[in-house]
């Protein structure tokens, strides 16, 4: 009588903490201790000291920009494409089926992903071989979709879907009253744009752009399904020292790296948060 | 605030069209210098294209919209010095009040600190100074709506046009924001369109009430006019409740259950009617032969509305009439009485339809 009864409310939460507990905190902590491992089982800083390798820095550099540059233009196109539905018909035939359709190519990705780029624009690909008959040479200046090039492409394939996706709901959230207000009040669509939709819209737009970026920087099974050569991103570089057929088994040095990864993510994933939030307080 | 003399707005034969529907249809209106007029009807009746129109929101079909003598039907809205209220949710919410206010003076160009100074002195005038730096998540919605009043207001426009502001507001933050804008309103001194589908709001704030059906306006005239003498049956059974009852013109009077009522339009066409009979008009007596009649029935609900009551009499026949009176005399006529009607003779208004009785 009179104690504080226990509160069970979080008991709902614990599928989604058991869920997280294996595997994103269990996974992150093994790998955390084992960069600070070696082979032996003693401790040790020397796997960080080994990511200022020349070939890992030119992984982590062409990991970053790949990422950076298919974020940006996956962000500037997806974002162009969700306002373009967003002003259409909400019922309407176009919004469903480019909605479905991003809900399914965002997450088309992998093996099956870089086979359909080989299959239609590789060097034997069907669109390759129809542009070569009108003279047209896609390659040119040699097999680019073997190299960075290459993943830049295919990954805006499922960046720019997944922009549309996660950029929508701002745009939604857009109202048409505020044009008409701006507009009442004596400005242009140009002052809408510079005062009204582009500072509501702009924290969402980097953070999804940084949810693109995150999303790219951790991708892994296209670009091995694409270059299964050699190891030009970081991801690549991890899965070398994993089970690498000429060099050295190095776990602790893939660990490590990792770290480098789950660092950039994390740092990515906190900023994403905090623009989102921002903008969730504005646009409820 | 500086007070500014209010300008002559005229609507002429405005048309607008939205594929086969015709949205306005020759409306023509004309709003004298400093007045409030409210534009009510239902849903659908062309209201709020109206007040569009004249916004430069959306372009009419035909017409010319006049403002203050310029003829602006083709001038953008951004260039008609136009402020509007909207219904809801029409501040920018990366903004707090005041910058809210301040963003018609930026797009005039008013430099930081004397917009900063306009903007105040307009939350000022709507009682929300201390709210300047808040929000609109952070206002309630009447405070919003009070906002948007003061940024519609900052801009010193030649018209102010409100789009059912304050439908979105709960009973009591309704009432008192009405008195609100009409104090400021006649404080300011500005032309003024109000447009809702509220009656209550209508006839409590407007100088004139226009009521508008099917893209015209049936009437248009001050608020105790349209009330008592409504100009056609649609405006008598829109604004405040009606009776129907059906009765026999004859004569130039109207009969109805042994009654003769007077007409608001004499040369009505002799034969059956109904006719529209205001709550107000019918009282109830409980003394007297209460033995069956025309007007003899039981009292079947007693609805309280604060200051007055309004009783439903059940005539038979599936015939039944509301009567509205001081709570004070109604409260003597309890569910279940034995009542006997009586109708006062104030003109009646005529509406053919077959539908007879009970509507209110």
């Amino acid at each position: 009588m009179g104690g504080r009864r226990l509160s069970l409310n979080w008991i709902g939460a614990v599928p989604f903490l058991v869920y997280v507990a294996v595997f994103l905190l269990l996974p992150t902590s093994i790998i955390t201790a084992g960069a600070f491992l070696k082979g032996d089982g003693s401790a040790t800083l020397s796997n960080f000291q080994d990511l200022s390798r020349p070939y890992v820095i030119s992984a982590t550099v062409n990991s970053i920009l790949l990422s950076a540059l298919t974020a940006i233009v996956g962000a500037s196109f997806g974002a162009l494409l969700a306002y373009a539905i967003a002003t259409g018909n909400p019922q309407g035939l176009l919004r469903r089926v480019v909605v479905s359709a991003a809900g399914v190519l965002a997450q088309f990705g992998g093996v099956t992903l870089a086979f359909a780029f080989l299959a239609s624009i590789g060097p034997a690909g069907l669109v390759t071989i129809l542009a070569k008959q009108y003279g047209i040479n896609v390659y040119a200046g040699g097999f680019w979709i073997y190299d960075i090039r290459g993943l830049e492409l295919v990954y805006l394939y499922f960046q720019i879907p997944l922009m549309v996706l996660v950029f929508l709901p701002a745009v939604d959230g857009i109202k048409p009253q505020w044009r008409e207000a701006a507009e009442s009040l004596g400005g242009t669509t140009w002052h809408y744009w510079r005062y009204v939709a582009g500072p509501l819209l702009a924290p969402a737009f980097l953070g999804c752009t940084l949810l693109l970026f995150a999303n790219s920087f951790s991708a892994y099974a296209t670009a091995n399904a694409l270059i299964n050569q050699g190891g030009i991103i970081l991801p690549q570089q991890i899965a070398n020292a994993l089970s690498s057929e000429v060099g050295l088994h190095e776990p602790g040095f893939a660990k490590a790296m990792a770290v480098t990864m789950i660092v950039i993510v994390v740092m990515v994933t906190v900023l994403y948060s905090l623009l989102q939030r921002r903008t969730s307080k504005w646009l409820q | 605030m500086a007070e500014r003399a209010g300008v002559e707005v005229r609507l002429e034969n405005l048309q607008r069209r939205y594929g086969p529907v015709t949205a306005l249809n020759d409306l023509s209106l004309t709003i004298a210098p400093g007045e409030l007029v409210a534009l009510l009807g239902p849903s659908g009746c062309g209201k709020t294209t109206a007040l569009r129109l004249l916004a430069g929101l959306e372009q009419a079909d035909g017409g010319r919209v006049v403002i203050g003598g310029a003829d602006v039907t083709t001038v953008p809205a951004n260039k008609r010095d136009v402020g509007m209220v909207f219904q809801a949710y029409s501040l920018f919410p990366h903004m707090v009040a005041w910058e809210n206010v301040a963003f018609g003076l930026q797009m005039r160009k008013v430099g930081a600190a004397e917009r900063k100074r306009r903007a105040l002195e307009v939350l000022d005038l709507v009682g929300l100074a201390p709210y300047a730096n808040r929000y609109a998540t952070q206002l309630s919605g009447g405070q919003q709506q009070r906002v948007a009043l003061a940024r519609a207001l900052a801009i010193r426009p030649k018209v102010l046009l409100l789009d059912e502001p304050l439908s979105a507001l709960d009973a009591k933050v309704r009432s008192r924001l009405r008195d609100e804008i009409r104090r400021v309103q006649l404080e300011v001194g500005i032309t003024t369109l109000f447009v809702t589908h509220d009656q209550e709001e209508a006839l409590a704030i407007a100088d004139r009430v226009g009521v508008m059906n099917a893209g015209h306006l049936e009437q248009l005239g001050p608020p105790t006019l349209v009330y008592t003498r409504p100009a056609t049956p649609f405006v008598a059974e829109f604004v405040g409740l009606t009776n129907r009852l059906s009765g026999e013109v004859k004569s130039g009077m109207v009969e109805v259950r042994g009654t003769q009522l007077p007409l608001v339009q004499p040369n009505e066409p002799q034969g059956p009617a109904i006719a529209l009979v205001r709550p107000e008009a019918v009282s109830l007596a409980t003394d007297g032969n209460l033995a069956d009649g025309p007007l003899v029935g039981t009292v079947i609900a007693v609805a309280f509305l604060g200051a007055t009551s309004r009783v439903t009499v059940d005539l038979g026949g599936g015939v039944t009439v509301l009567a509205q009176m001081p709570t004070s005399a109604a409260a003597g006529h309890p569910a279940g009485t034995r009542v006997r009607l009586a109708l006062r003779d104030d003109p009646v208004l005529i509406a053919r339809e077959e539908k007879a009785s009970v509507d209110a």
